[in-house]
């Protein structure tokens, strides 16, 4: 089944379509786990799409598969198709992925300060870049990375593309990390957590740049994230994952609004919200512990911590349901549940 | 009601050396003149952005780092002049608990010893007993009794969390500092967290000072909070007041960046600007005043004090009334 979007029918196709991605780790020779199973979305130009979900959800993951960055020799896509502008790259070689990735996809992380090359000045690395996928000469490569250092509001590029990643904030790390993903003007960023070790006044000027860029550039963003109040913020669309499936999404104002699978609605409900303290309440935490991969649980992998499961659920694996809209839900008993009225009564 | 423990104008700084000589260079003023009170029963939270000094103060503390100057009163009796056996005495009554759940747990211990090792320390109740205390500290944590011998690896982080929670309640302290305790868990375990520890401060009286940088968990946990940036105080007022009516425009940015999960309620915000500068060298007379909207010349010249803006509500800014 696919995730249809909230543009226009019959537009320009989907940058990127993920179907019934499956990504397997081998753990030993014996055991293998599938960190991945059957994953499907799409994203469009211009959209932002967040995937939302916990340790061990599949959501980093999802991402390492379509960069094709898996670890060697452990990880691999077992099954399904990725295709970027129409075409497939699960099979293309290293060497074809190499020129995607950069070019065509771009990358930002969680840590600036590891994934930037200490023994390299911001410009090289930027200039670096460039010259690989663009064949131009080091003077122009140069130029080009101080007006992307420009472009992400570094002060005084033409001083600061000199400067060592180690002579720059975290913050300003963090743009020039992303003034690199864009250097080519991707089609695509993916972004995995690219918040969540900054500070909340560095955040939201992170946030501000990211959706800043994206009206300039026009690329697509998959923003990859576990705080909700990012995604509110954010995203377009929402994926949302549990235990390496998804299992809701819909648009970013329907999934808030109203919430059809338990774990999601669960989610909602477990986070303290800003400006709660005239009328503090309990958080109605979602009861258990995040299952392991190596031991999932029979039937629906959420019953033994849903509040509506009943003996149906322990047996039987509901699909992914389309309930209109795009909205697309995997629970055997979003029909008769009302979670919505439920969240409402209780915010 | 006096408080339990009083913060009185506590300053760490941190000597860094350098040249062949190893000789102090510079200092890093990680706490800069900090005082607040927390009374018994109260639960004050202590946000800030990296670099703020929150967790300086939470070890400062309780002496786990000597101050520089000031005075720490815990009941009275200011326990940095204290000698180590008066103090080891004082340490029973105080207890922290550690942001990450997996580095505080020693690995080769089992949860028995994790429990009863404080116990032996402190000498809580006959030796005979520990098994049955540590038992029932398990249970008051959510954990099950059959999980006494296990190891730290067999656990989750938030069943690591609560391990670590009851550790420290198994000396029955009076005052807990709990630094970011929820800050490394998952969504859907920080609730679970969080309710214990609500549940933990009704049933057992607790005072707890919660540092963290999660204003919306701060809001949630707190009575009280107090704000600092780059080693000061900026404002401190009790939860309803701080998110109703904050005084400094530190305090103001701050809630105006935490992202709010409501689409419907994206917000023009305002966005600070720059970084948060060094506190080795930190600005002079108001440390927010580089990246403040309504800093002036004025504000280069003077520290503002910490004023009242309200019933037990303070804000230190020279230009908020």
């Amino acid at each position: 089944m696919t995730v249809s979007s909230k543009t226009e029918q019959g537009s320009a196709a989907p940058v990127l379509e993920v179907r019934d991605l499956q990504t397997t780790f081998d753990l030993s020779l014996k055991q293998s786990v599938r960190a991945v199973d059957g994953v499907s979305f799409d994203v469009n130009a211009g959209e932002t799409l967040a995937i939302v979900g916990e340790s061990g959800s599949g959501k980093s993951v999802t991402s390492l598969s379509i960069m094709r960055l898996l670890p060697k020799d452990v990880g691999r896509i077992s099954a399904g198709s990725i295709k970027l502008m129409g075409r497939e790259i699960t099979r293309v070689s290293d060497a074809e992925m190499r020129d995607i990735r950069g070019r065509d996809i771009g990358m930002i992380f969680q840590e600036p300060m590891t994934s930037l090359n200490p023994v390299h000045t911001v410009g090289q690395q930027i200039a670096e870049m460039v010259m690989r996928h663009r064949s131009v000469g080091k003077s122009k490569a140069r130029a080009r990375a101080i007006e992307m250092l420009d472009l992400v509001g570094i002060p005084e590029p033409k001083r600061r593309v000199d400067n060592y990643p180690h002579e720059m904030s975290g913050g300003m790390r963090q743009r020039a990390m992303i003034a690199m993903a864009l250097a080519c003007e991707p089609r695509i960023l993916i972004a995995d957590e690219p918040t969540t070790a900054l500070d909340v006044t560095i955040q939201a000027q992170m946030l501000e740049l990211m959706k800043d860029l994206q009206d300039k550039l026009g690329m697509a963003i998959i923003f990859i994230t576990h705080d909700l109040g990012v995604v509110a913020e954010m995203a377009d669309r929402v994926v949302v994952m549990y235990a390496a499936q998804v299992v809701e999404t819909a648009g970013v104002d329907e999934i808030f609004r109203n919430p059809k699978m338990p774990y999601t609605a669960g989610l909602m409900n477990s986070i303290p919200r800003l400006g709660a303290s005239v009328n503090k309440k309990r958080l109605e935490a979602i009861p258990g512990i995040v299952p392991t991969l190596t031991a999932l649980p029979s039937g629906c992998r959420f019953h033994p911590r849903c509040g509506f499961a009943t003996e149906a659920c322990s047996a039987t694996a509901p699909s992914l349901e389309d309930a209109g809209a795009g909205h697309m839900i995997r629970c055997l008993r979003w029909r008769e549940l009302s979670l919505a009225d439920h969240a409402r009564e209780t915010a | 009601m006096s408080p339990l423990v009083e913060i009185d104008r506590l300053s760490k700084f941190f000597p860094i050396k350098g040249g062949i000589l190893q000789r102090v260079v510079n200092t890093v003023k990680a706490v800069s003149d900090v005082s607040f009170d927390i009374r018994a029963g109260e639960v004050v939270g202590l946000v800030g952005e990296s670099g703020s000094g929150k967790t300086t103060v939470g070890r400062t503390i309780l002496r786990l780092a000597p101050a520089t100057s000031g005075a720490v009163r815990f009941d009275g009796v200011d326990v940095m002049g204290l000698d180590a056996t008066t103090m080891r005495r004082y340490r029973k009554r105080m207890q922290i608990i550690f942001q990450d759940p997996y580095a505080s747990l020693n690995p080769r211990e089992k949860v028995r010893q994790v429990l009863t090792h404080p116990m032996r320390l402190h000498n809580i109740g006959a030796p005979t007993e520990h098994e049955d205390r540590a038992l029932s500290l398990l249970e008051k944590v959510g954990m099950s009794r059959d999980q006494l011998d296990r190891y730290p690896h067999e656990f989750s982080g938030g069943q690591r969390q609560r391990i670590g929670i009851a550790r420290a309640l198994a000396v029955q302290p009076d005052f807990i500092v709990a630094d970011e305790p929820v800050s490394a868990l998952d969504v859907s375990i920080q609730a679970q967290v969080i309710n214990l520890l609500e549940d933990l401060k009704n049933d057992l009286d607790l005072t707890m000072l919660f540092i963290a940088h999660d204003l919306s968990v701060v809001e949630h946990i707190c009575d009280r909070v107090v704000v600092m940036y780059l080693g000061r105080i900026m404002e401190i007022a009790s939860a309803a007041d701080l998110y109703a009516r904050a005084n400094h425009p530190y305090t103001k940015a701050l809630l105006s960046a935490v992202p709010i999960p409501e689409p419907s309620r994206r917000r023009s915000r305002t966005v600070l600007k720059g970084d948060i500068p060094s506190p080795i060298d930190p600005p002079s007379g108001c440390v927010f005043r580089t990246r403040c909207p309504m800093a002036t010349a004025e504000c280069a010249k003077v520290v503002p004090e910490l004023r009242p803006v309200g019933d037990g509500h303070f804000s230190a800014c020279i230009h908020t009334t």
